[in-house]
């Protein structure tokens, strides 16, 4: 399995500590009720298809990444660092230029440059 | 025998090697199996469950019967394919599952009792009693059936792992591959070409065809002499790719020196490599079949290809006098090329009507083969012409072919399931089912040598322009194109006798019916109740014949039926080379302090704290346990002084204007408010309320502070402290990295501890400018250093830190300072006793289920901010009589030894886990206080302190009567810490 960084580039996942749900960034405000911290803590979906995940480049840069995959086919759809995530009226958007396409076919990601 | 004049091999270099105790010889390019076959061995092996004699069937990876052990004692490696094996001088190589010889076998007795070891024979026979499972049967069965045995000793050789990567990954060096490389070279492309045998160029070598005009193997070699030449592209020989995986990562195994003479020690026997490729063409060819009919398993029948090809490639007859049986037109080239080479070709059996071949041989087309003669090597076929007239051939070799399955195991491993070709017979690759992987030539079922370079080559083309390369020009050779003529045929009907499918095995035709008849109807399921395809050759030989019988059975066409699961590996890969470097000292990388050296002279035992080692204790002449060395330490830091290594605890920069905000969110109690020169004990939660870790941070300066964490716990605070600041304050201003292999640390504790250190300092400190919890930049012996008066002991306490270079200088500066003061050096043993002495927590006790308040720390998370966990923490339940309480245990009877891991139970109360009310986390004898003390964690504890509980250790067999103390057994007050 591959992750492109997108301050290292395409990297082996043995770089990567793998955390879980990117819901885990979305932290309830304080003061929120226990149900929101319940569900921000506990509960998390299990889709069969496009999931988003947060993993560390633990053996690189020590960015936190926000890693677009699906779990039916393996393919990464797209990775983003999380510090790129922007709050918008109650949900995440990344900016503009922010999220790096990964394309389908593994390695065109490294624009042809030797990794 | 050889043939004069045929053959690749170099007939000058003659080659010695022994085989079960005989000595032979061989040439250069010989493989085990056809330097042996040449020297007229048939006999290679037993089988797996009926001890039948078996001899070699196939010229490549895929053998299933030629299996021998290679090398002796703790370096024999069992199971090894003769057919891959390449002899050189020192080679030593046994037959395999027989005793106790290969010509004498006594456990040949199990065929005779073969009509009750069918399929499902041991489910349904070693039933009862249960107890016999594993006593008798299981070792019983074990010894009897079988292939090669492991030695069961440690195997010394090494074995290396390696990384790779490129444009395009070309598996397999046949004529569609050499074409995909060439292709993809020529454009400049990085190409690695991995091809599992000694020499490249796949079928090439083992046919008579032409390609251009040339010699296909000549041709073979003019590519590769340019592929050689080329910067761009790296040959792999001896490398099977055995893997395709996520991300266009694939397995291969490549073999190193299994086939050198007298190899250095040091090179690797094997290496796993990991090859990251943007492309892949898999073009592995394709596997011949065989055809079931009665005793179809005896030493001398093989796969058609491979006795045409032991000849084209090896120059050896497999037989004086070799009968062909067929079921399409490719198994005529045996026919014809033996001929040509002067070999008697007893007769060809075609089970078509309309044969179109001609030759100096009888033809027997519409015929069939029923039945085979011959114990330890074949004598006889019989046959049965269109009428039904049986006959009987004397022959010493059966070419056998039933079509041609394509190697297409790669293209499948990420749970792609292949299409069946009624036309050919086979099942082919769907596209697109390894994304970045093409499949061409045989493995996509282009059996023509014209149509697999023109495969290849086109595949090449593909990839170039999938990768943005602009392609070059390279001139398509030309070369044979006859079509598939095939007509699909599995088992010769009305067998008498078994008919095997699985060689390796021992499945026959009759286990897949059993199977079918049993309900195991799923091809799946029939796999599992027959073991079909689950020995070394994987199915390679039998699956597909053996699904076209279960699909005929089941009344269920091929193509409904389907395939069994494709996984890696494709080949039998050693756990040695998946695990290369991962023994021993390669298990775990070491991490070692600047007094490592020092405290290993001193004779001290080392015991590892995650990836580092530490001292556990200094021992001293005269002293014979290790408490004694541990009590004098824990008395000499009470009363004197002591020196001792605290390097490995995590030691994290912040700095930048929002560093102490951060802190503040980060740890449960308040950090802005703390003061350049003061250090603070702080508690860190996580996001679930529960501790994660403690530690002290120090502010350096304005907006600079240095965080130590546990030694267990920094890696995962680092990623904490990561994550916090990317995830919820990512525009604050602050900068944060480990230091800690930056700096030696090392604590002075003890009444003389401010002596000690005024000896080394250049500005000496008293009390008064630097009080507890202070710190501060200083200078020792000419360098810039950092203390900090902390104390994880109880007693007066610094640590002083030096850039790590400067460590083992002082480290032994210290120990002999402190030495002077009637002190020394001390280990983890009485660290952990100091420490517990003062009911001071560690990993034992914040094991990750511990809230603040179950340690008594609840007011740490302080009320005037927010921090991460601090939401979760208020949560019901997490706090409250209910909750299992910090305490400290202390036994009535004092000499009563404790030992973590116990359990609490009220006095009265029956000792089973209904009761329980809690447990023990550490515990030690306290030479200060004169009683072994423990900590431990009790059902609302701070309520019970004073009264007694009863301590049972169910594994230890032990009962201790306590008393319920505060945890801070020893100078309460703190008095001595502040001194």
């Amino acid at each position: 399995m591959r992750l492109t960084c997108p301050l290292c580039g395409d990297r082996d996942r043995r770089e990567f500590h793998y955390y879980g749900a990117e819901v885990y960034a979305d932290r309830p405000d304080a003061g929120a009720a226990l149900d929101a911290w319940d569900d921000y803590l506990h509960l998390r979906d299990n889709p069969a298809g496009e999931t988003r995940d947060l993993w560390y480049h633990e053996i690189g840069c020590s960015a936190w990444i926000v890693v677009t995959r699906d779990t039916v086919s393996h393919r990464i759809l797209q990775t983003a660092l999380l510090t790129a995530r922007q709050r918008q009226v109650g949900k995440f958007v990344y900016q503009e230029g922010d999220l790096r396409e990964v394309p389908a076919k593994p390695g065109a990601a490294t624009g042809g440059e030797r990794p | 025998m050889r043939i004069a004049g045929k053959g690749l091999v170099d007939g000058s270099a003659t080659i010695g090697f022994r085989f079960d105790g005989r000595d032979y010889t061989g040439f250069a390019g010989d493989t085990l199996a056809s330097a042996l076959l040449a020297s007229g061995v048939r006999l290679f092996g037993r089988s797996f469950k009926y001890h039948r004699p078996r001899g070699v069937m196939t010229t490549g990876a895929e053998e299933p019967n030629a299996l021998v052990t290679v090398g002796r004692g703790a370096r024999a490696v069992p199971n090894v394919r003769a057919t891959v094996q390449e002899i050189h001088g020192g080679l030593e190589a046994r037959g395999q599952n027989a005793w106790p010889s290969l010509g004498l076998d006594l456990m040949a007795v199990n065929d005779l009792f073969a009509p009750f070891f069918g399929a499902g024979f041991y489910y349904k026979t070693f039933m009862w009693p249960r107890a016999f499972w594993e006593r008798l049967y299981e070792p019983l069965i074990r010894r009897a059936a079988g292939l090669g045995a492991l030695s069961g000793r440690s195997n010394d050789e090494a074995y290396e792992k390696a990384w790779a990567f490129c444009d395009l990954l070309v598996i397999g060096a046949g004529p569609a591959g050499l074409m995909a490389a060439l292709g993809a070279a020529r454009a400049g492309a990085e190409v690695i070409l991995a091809d599992e045998d000694s020499r490249m160029g796949g079928r090439l070598l083992l046919e008579s065809h032409e390609v251009a005009g040339r010699a296909g193997a000549d041709w073979a070699g003019a590519v590769l002499a340019e592929l050689g030449a080329m910067a761009n592209v790296r040959l792999m020989t001896r490398t099977t790719v055995t893997g395709a995986y996520d991300g266009g990562t694939y397995g291969a195994l490549e073999r190193v020196g299994l086939h050198v003479a007298n190899p250095s020690e040091d090179l690797p026997r094997e290496c796993f490599w990991r090859i990251v490729a943007r492309r892949a063409v898999l073009a592995g060819g394709a596997h011949e079949r065989q055809i079931a009919f009665a005793n179809n398993d005896r030493p001398g029948i093989m796969t058609a290809g491979a006795v045409r090809g032991y000849l084209n490639r090896w120059g050896v007859a497999a037989g004086r006098s070799v009968t062909v049986f067929a079921n399409n037109d490719d198994g005529h080239r045996t026919a014809r090329d033996l001929v040509a080479a002067g070999v008697r070709i007893a007769a060809l059996v075609d089970v078509r009507e309309d044969v179109a071949m001609a030759g100096d041989f009888p033809v027997h087309a519409g015929a069939r083969v029923i039945d085979t003669v011959g114990r330890q090597s074949l004598r006889e076929v019989v046959i049965a012409d269109r009428e039904g007239r049986v006959s009987r051939i004397a022959s010493d070799c059966l070419a056998v072919s039933g079509g041609w399955n394509p190697a297409l195991h790669l293209a499948c491993h990420m749970n792609g399931r292949p299409v069946w070709r009624e036309d050919i017979a086979a099942f082919v690759p769907k596209p697109g089912m390894v994304p970045g992987m093409r499949v061409a030539g045989a493995a996509n079922g282009a059996f023509s040598t014209q149509a697999c370079l023109a495969e290849g080559l086109a595949a090449a083309a593909a990839v170039l322009d999938d990768l943005g390369f602009k392609a070059a020009p390279v001139d398509l050779p030309e070369a044979e194109d006859g079509a598939v003529r095939i007509r699909a045929y599995w088992e010769v009907p009305g067998a008498t006798h078994r008919a095997w499918l699985d060689f390796a095995n021992d499945v026959t035709t009759k286990d897949v019916r059993l199977a079918a008849q049993e309900n195991f109807a799923s091809v799946e399921h029939m796999k599992r109740y027959t073991t079909l395809g689950m020995a070394p050759d994987q199915g390679k030989n039998s699956s597909v014949t053996a699904l076209a019988i279960l699909a005929e059975t089941t009344g269920r066409g091929i193509a409904e039926t389907g395939t069994t699961t494709f996984r890696p590996p494709y080949v039998p890969v050693s756990i040695a080379a998946l695990g290369a470097g991962g023994q021993g000292r390669g298990f775990a990388p070491k991490r070692l302090t600047t007094s490592d050296r020092a405290a290993r002279e001193r004779g001290a035992p080392m015991i590892e704290a995650g990836l580092w080692y530490r001292p556990s204790y200094f021992p001293r002449p005269g002293e014979a346990t290790w408490r004694e060395a541990c009590d004098r330490e824990v008395a000499m830091v009470r009363d004197r002084v002591g020196v001792c290594d605290v390097s490995t605890l995590g030691k994290i920069d912040i700095q930048g204007p929002d560093a102490g905000r951060f802190l503040d969110l980060v740890y449960s109690n308040t950090f802005s408010t703390l003061k350049p020169g003061r250090v603070r004990y702080g508690l860190m939660l996580r996001e679930d309320g529960m501790v994660m870790d403690d530690g002290t941070t120090a502010c350096l300066g304005p907006g600079h502070y240095l965080m130590t964490t546990t030694t267990a716990a920094a890696g995962q605070v680092m990623r904490h402290l990561d994550f916090v600041q990317q995830a919820h304050c990512h525009d604050w201003d602050l900068r944060m990295i480990s230091v800690t292999e930056a700096w030696a640390q090392f604590a002075v504790a003890g009444p003389l501890a401010r002596d000690l250190l005024n000896s080394v300092l250049a500005e000496p400190i008293d009390g008064a400018a630097f009080p507890f919890l202070a710190c501060g930049e200083v200078r020792l012996m000419g360098v810039a250093a950092r203390l900090f008066r902390i104390s994880f002991s109880g007693e007066l306490g610094f640590e002083v830190a030096v850039p790590a270079r400067y460590g083992a200088a002082l480290w032994r500066d210290l120990v002999a300072r402190a030495e002077s003061l009637g002190g020394g050096a001390y280990g983890m043993e009485a660290l952990n006793v100091l420490r517990i002495e003062k009911g001071f927590v560690t990993h034992a006790e914040i094991h990750g289920r511990v809230t603040a308040f179950d340690i008594g720390l609840q007011a740490m998370v302080s009320g005037k901010k927010d921090c991460i966990g601090k939401a979760a923490s208020t949560r019901p339940g997490l706090s409250g009589p209910e909750r299992e309480q910090l305490v400290g245990l202390r036994p009535v009877a004092a000499d009563r030894a404790i030992a973590a891991g116990a359990h609490l139970f009220d006095e009265a109360a029956e000792a089973v886990s209904a009761n329980d009310r809690g447990y023990v986390t550490s515990a030690c004898w306290s030479p200060t206080l004169g009683s072994h003390l423990a900590l431990g964690f009790l059902r609302d504890g701070r309520a019970r302190i004073g009264t007694r509980v009863r301590l049972v250790d169910h594994l230890r067999k032990a009962e201790v009567l306590c008393e319920v103390t505060d945890p801070v057994f020893f100078d309460p007050e703190g008095g001595r810490a502040r001194g």
